[in-house]
């Protein structure tokens, strides 16, 4: 039953192979979508190019019910997997600043390492920054800290906060996804083309 | 010629890339029991480099002090495991669909100096908010939805929220 290295069915030792080849196929799928171009990211915030949308969202409903189906079938037991802690205002703020980065620059930083994979100079550039980013918050971490270690609500889940079935959760979520890759096509026509990116 | 120029900017269908993803975030959960992650492989970066160049200061702060180990580097982790895989990865599809090569891209309308300042500074913001939210679009996000964490989702709505509400002041860099 998985996960398969925490329950000692794969040995610890394959850890950093997997991680590897993990990374490997991350990367490949990140480029072919289109990933490495920061013209292309930034189009979901102006309407000319909605690929981040419906990768990320895709992405997040293939993952989630099929997790919850390997769970339901008994192959993967849910409760062993690591859920994201919910810091409440670290994960508003946080994801608040984050945002303005994100338009600002074009790039997160999975898709700043494709960028910088195939020769980019301002996903270099970008990188740096993230890195200069870090250094900021570790000197400044007595300013951050009642933020990054406060309102802190466990590692909870949605189903949990909104007191519904995981089920009914992805269902609704899934409806939500649909609805929004239509509409975004319809926003996409009515745009003005940008080219070459 | 005019081919391989087309070929550059062919991308895959992104509901494809999407559920292909979504299928390796599945084979990451199953496998290792935690999903991916981007910006940690950076974070351990910065703490090596800093415990390298002053080993005292790093040992002192109190947030880079978290991740030192006496017995092992900080690059040891699954993440800059996971990250040196990414450039891989993102190395041979680049490869493949002819995308190769130095260069800044960025609008017509803007110049290669105003690309490089607005990616640096997209870069301090990123990684600033990344530590406080404890984790990026990848590790936070994208990793938290596939298990429904309530944090994941918060981030993820606060990260593509703000871009919308942002774009209008960062338009000339891109439309």
């Amino acid at each position: 039953m998985g996960p398969l290295i925490p329950n000692g069915v794969i040995p610890f030792e394959w850890n950093n192979i997997i991680a590897i080849i993990i990374g490997i196929a991350f990367g490949f799928i990140l480029e072919s979508s289109g990933f490495s171009s920061s013209r292309k990211l930034a189009g979901v915030f102006y309407g000319y190019d909605f690929a981040v949308l419906k990768v990320f969202f895709t992405a997040a409903l293939v993952s989630s019910i099929g997790l919850l189906y390997m769970d339901y079938l008994g192959y993967v037991d849910m409760s062993f997997l690591y859920v994201h802690p919910t810091y409440l205002w670290g994960a508003i703020i946080g994801g608040v600043i984050m945002g303005v980065g994100f338009v600002a620059a074009g790039f997160c930083p999975g898709t700043s390492l494709c960028a910088v994979a195939i020769g980019k100079i301002d996903a270099i550039v970008y990188v740096i920054g993230i890195m200069v980013g870090i250094v900021i918050f570790a000197e400044l971490y007595e300013v951050f800290q009642p933020i990054y270690d406060g309102y802190f609500k466990g590692y909870i889940t949605l189903d949990e906060t909104f007191n519904i079935s995981p089920y009914l959760f992805i269902f609704l979520f899934t409806i939500i996804a649909l609805v929004t890759f239509f509409i975004s096509d319809i926003i996409r026509k009515k745009r003005k083309k940008v080219h070459h990116y | 010629m005019e081919q391989e120029k087309q070929k550059r900017n062919i991308y895959w269908n992104p509901y494809f890339g999407g559920f292909l993803l979504g299928i390796l975030i599945i084979f990451t959960f199953y496998i290792t029991g935690r999903g991916l992650g981007a910006s940690g492989a950076m974070k351990s970066s910065v703490v090596a480099i800093t415990d390298f160049v002053t080993h005292d200061h790093a040992e002192s702060n109190a947030y880079y002090s978290k991740f030192i180990e006496e017995d092992q580097s900080p690059m040891n982790s699954w993440l800059v495991m996971e990250a040196l895989g990414v450039l891989l990865g993102a190395f041979i599809s680049g490869g493949l669909a002819g995308r190769i090569g130095w260069r800044v891209q960025h609008s017509p309308k803007i110049t290669s100096k105003r690309r490089l300042i607005f990616a640096l500074l997209g870069g301090v913001l990123f990684g600033l908010g990344a530590q406080i939210a404890r984790g990026c679009t990848s590790g936070a996000a994208l990793s938290g939805l596939a298990v429904l964490s309530t944090g994941g989702f918060i981030t993820m709505i606060a990260i593509f929220g703000t871009g919308f509400l942002a774009a209008y002041f960062f338009r000339k860099n891109w439309i």
